[in-house]
């Protein structure tokens, strides 16, 4: 292939693999926006998401016959998963984070830490240390523009991802909710004192974000065939980046920011080796903190100090 | 030009045309007022007047959009220094929500207040030669100094996040005054005080006058506002509405007339 | 009451160092020893750690990347140069220290938060170039061969036995206490207390909070320097393995569980820690999962570890009658 195809190539799996960033960059972004706080722990909601996903299939797969049948699964899969994540994510708020809200700034930071360990380890005990084998829950087809191919299963992933976020967009704009959310993303202090109740909506942002982040997870588990309890932690690094990028408690930038880090990403394993891919996140996420860490679309809260 | 001579007719500060937005929303708008030599000036106004949002711009914790801030005779605006540049200059503050070092004693407070006063780097803590363990000495000296000038003697060695409100009050007070400064800003001090403690707090503020500081203050208690004010500045919305002596601040109809229907405590 | 108190302050300590002076006189058994000299290693850390973490306030979460340029330091230096031990030392303490600095530049500017992911990234960039850099820092594999301390008076060689590096390390450690303790109580230690309470309070009492960040990190990073020559001088090999994420939080969870800003607090953080797991081998495959609990766990009912001290919250409302 010449270079021009791989760049067209990576660029198809870059904005595939940048979908799922986006949607756990969500997670990031509204729960910073609104509680001021970076949920460490959130990449490995991410992770159980997928773990679930899988769960789901294996306890389900004896009334699955046929490829048909099983396509229509695919929903209830990602419902379950969903329903699972976001469950965790406002447990999680409510009784790790929620009691530490006066606490000092490092209280919960050490805390998401702690649950981040909890989960990859409980994980791990659950369903082992290797890598575990993830249906793509569908057949998978491919087709040919030109010299590049594309799988319907990328355009699967990039159609739920884009409903998802258009969902959430509408939410955010219009409902009373989403714009009191928006409101405190922007002045905290002045959103309280008008009254918005504070705690109502970071529940809200943690489940909707830890939803997302569910989803996430499942589509990654179809993308690439197999997950491992350290999936979360490499993910959760490129998809806060990805926040950052996009002005951390932004929500159309954590969206762009997602899809960036993915192309970046496999243009970098395209051209360059995948060795490096991991770290090319946190180089980003260095240099955007040194040149512009209020990110590409701005970003209210980050203020000189 | 009158020549300024005389160093009680050079204002102290001076603030031109401060203008400052919060995402389109003006906090503060072409503010332009001066303060005179060991006066003791009130800031008043309704709430979201810009009144905390014009202490942050004199301290450094907030650029101004446009405008200059002059201290003293520097040529230079304070507009854009870092907030412990602006304290080195002689400029100290209190806060709204009391912002004490909780969990360090009052006397530890009292010194990192005056960390603008001394040298002593990291080679100066690990060596301790002479001069450092005497720099040492002269400051807690001087913190000792200041809580006894406070009443708060007793209270030395405890965690300031265990003192009582009036208590942390006070010693927010002294820890703003242990950097020596030549202006002091004070943000509502009488917040939560009762009548009894806001009599010790105006016999404080005067005291502290008399001391050669002067002192610019927000507050929303009225009395106590005119009780020790010597020149009265309002703000509305951002914008200087009225300024003068106490009284004639009090009759002003442009003044009545914002904090008509809106929090207006007597 | 007060007295009592007074003695047992400083009674509890010296009869522990007394201990500890003496263990492997009393206790001879190699693997014991060697077990405390990995303990020793770890009270280095944490004691560099606290000074960032608890003094100053500013999470840190790639520690590990700081012990592992002390080590790697010092290792290629011998490897190339033969630079001998002691010299060592200075050099690991003082290319820490620059990668302290070098870490603490970029968010200066920024909230803890950012400055947290900023220290987590650069403990995986550096964990995957010493990996991947494989003609400098010998990849995976780590490098071999490196010379073990030696004295001139008396002539004497460290070699294997563990009781020499026991001696060291302890020696490092009181240095430490001593040099900590001083900083506490200076006008520095002030500043970094101040700035760890109230960033923003501190900065207007006349801090310079970014030489205050800067020279935490800059004291964090030549006290993990020290700790990571010694290792590789004791260990004669290292690899990447020994200086990954985990190391960082478990160096973390040190500091926190002994007490942020505690001298003893964080000693005594670090024994429990690293000397627990021998106490509690069957639980091996839980170690990381109750390790995380008990992080939560902590943070919840007791933030301030177990040496910390903390202001009892006063109520605003409820008014002091005592004055």
């Amino acid at each position: 292939m010449s270079a021009g195809d791989i760049f067209f190539q990576q660029l198809i799996n870059g904005l595939t693999i940048g979908m799922i960033y986006a949607l756990i960059a969500l997670g990031y972004t509204m729960v910073y926006g609104v509680a001021r706080l970076i949920n460490f722990a959130h990449g490995e909601v991410f992770m159980v998401g997928a773990y679930l996903g899988l769960l789901f299939f294996l306890f389900a797969s004896d009334l699955i016959s046929g490829a048909g049948k099983l396509f229509f699964f695919v929903p209830i899969v990602f419902i379950f998963a969903m329903l699972g994540t976001s469950a965790i994510g406002f447990i999680i708020e409510r009784f790790a984070y929620r009691p530490l809200r006066e606490a000092p700034r490092l209280a919960p930071l050490i805390t998401a830490i702690g649950i981040s360990f909890l989960l990859q380890n409980l994980i791990m005990f659950i369903f082992g240390p290797t890598d575990k084998h993830f249906p793509h829950l569908m057949v998978v087809r491919k087709f040919s523009l030109g010299t590049v191919t594309l799988t319907n299963l990328q355009i699967f992933i990039a159609l739920v991802a884009v409903i998802l976020m258009v969902v959430l967009h509408i939410f955010i704009r219009n409902t009373r909710t989403g714009k009191a959310m928006r409101a405190l993303a922007d002045d905290l202090q002045a959103a309280r004192l008008m009254g918005i109740n504070v705690d109502r909506l970071i529940s809200i942002a943690f489940i909707i974000g830890s939803a997302l982040a569910g989803a996430g997870g499942v589509m990654f588990g179809m993308y690439y065939g197999t997950i491992n309890f350290h999936d979360g932690y490499l993910a959760g690094l490129k998809a806060f980046t990805a926040a950052v990028l996009g002005g951390i408690g932004n929500i159309p930038g954590a969206m762009i920011g997602g899809l960036l880090i993915g192309i970046l990403e496999a243009l970098g394993a395209g051209y360059w080796s995948s060795e490096w891919k991991n770290v090319f996140a946190f180089f980003v996420l260095i240099l955007i903190l040194l040149f512009r860490p209020s990110g590409l679309l701005g970003s209210r809260i980050v203020k000189k100090v | 030009m009158k020549a300024k001579t005389s160093l009680s007719e050079f204002p102290i500060l001076t603030l031109q045309e401060v203008t400052k937005r919060f995402g389109g929303v003006g906090a503060l708008e072409q503010v332009s007022f001066t303060v005179d030599h060991g006066k003791i000036v009130g800031l008043i106004g309704p709430n979201g007047a810009g009144k905390t949002t014009l202490f942050n711009c004199i301290t450094g914790l907030s650029a101004p959009d446009s405008g200059f801030i002059y201290f003293g005779d520097s040529q230079a605006s304070l507009a854009h220094l870092y907030p412990y540049q602006v304290t080195v200059n002689g400029i100290a503050r209190t806060f709204q929500t009391i912002r004490l070092f909780k969990n360090m004693t009052a006397l530890e407070n009292i010194m990192v207040g005056a960390h603008s006063k001394a040298r002593a780097g990291l080679w100066g803590a690990l060596f301790r030669p002479e001069w450092v363990k005497l720099e040492q000495k002269k400051l807690r000296d001087h913190a000792h100094q200041l809580l006894a000038f406070f009443g708060l003697s007793s209270r030395a060695n405890e965690l300031a996040g265990n003192l009582s409100y009036g208590h942390q009050r006070k010693l927010e007070i002294a820890r703003a005054l242990a950097s020596d400064p030549k202006l002091l800003l004070l943000d509502e001090p009488a917040a939560g005080m009762n009548p009894k403690e806001k009599e010790e707090l105006l016999d404080l503020i005067r005291a502290i006058r008399e001391r050669g500081v002067t002192i610019l203050l927000i507050e929303h208690d009225m009395k106590v506002v005119m009780l020790v004010s010597e020149h009265v500045i309002v703000l509305d919305y951002g914008k200087k509405i009225a300024e003068g002596s106490p009284k004639k601040i009090q009759n002003d109809p442009r003044v009545i007339e914002a904090y008509l229907g809106k929090d207006f405590k007597k | 009451m007060k007295f009592k108190q007074a003695v047992l302050n400083k009674l509890v300590p010296f009869l522990f160092t007394v201990v500890i002076f003496i263990f492997p006189l009393v206790d001879r058994n190699p693997y014991h020893i060697d077990v405390m000299v990995s303990a020793g290693i770890f009270v280095l850390l944490a004691l560099g750690l606290n000074v960032i973490v608890g003094n100053a306030g500013i999470l840190n979460l790639g520690y590990a990347a700081f012990f592992a340029v002390g080590a790697y330091t010092y290792a290629l230096v011998n490897l190339h140069w033969h630079i001998p031990f002691w010299i060592g030392l200075w050099i690991s303490a003082l290319t820490g220290t620059i990668f302290g600095m070098l870490l603490a530049f970029p968010a200066l500017r920024l909230g803890g938060d950012y400055l947290a992911i900023v220290t987590l990234g650069a403990g995986e960039i550096v964990r995957i170039a010493l990996n991947n850099l494989d003609t400098i820092t010998g990849g995976p594999n780590g490098l071999l061969g490196i010379d073990h301390p030696s004295l001139l008076i008396p002539k004497y060689q460290f070699g294997v036995k563990s009781e020499p590096y026991y001696f060291l390390v302890l020696f490092l450690i009181l240095g430490f206490i001593f040099v900590l303790r001083r900083l506490e109580s200076s006008r520095l230690g002030l500043a970094w207390n101040a700035l760890r309470e109230d960033e923003l309070a501190a900065s207007c009492m006349g801090i310079n909070t970014a030489w205050a960040k800067l020279s935490a990190f800059a004291v964090g990073g030549f006290i993990a320097g020290v700790a990571g020559c010694v290792f590789a001088g004791k260990q004669g090999t290292i690899s990447p393995d020994s200086f990954d994420f985990v190391v960082s939080v478990m160096v973390l969870a040190m500091v926190v569980l002994g007490g942020l800003g505690s001298i003893r607090g964080v000693i005594l953080g670090a024994l429990i820690l690293s000397l627990l797991p021998e106490f509690l081998r069957r639980f091996e495959i839980y170690r990381m999962f109750l390790f995380g609990l008990a992080m939560i766990l902590m943070m919840l009912f007791r933030p301030q570890g177990i040496l910390g001290e903390v202001h009892h919250r006063e109520e605003f409302k409820k008014r002091n009658k005592s004055r």
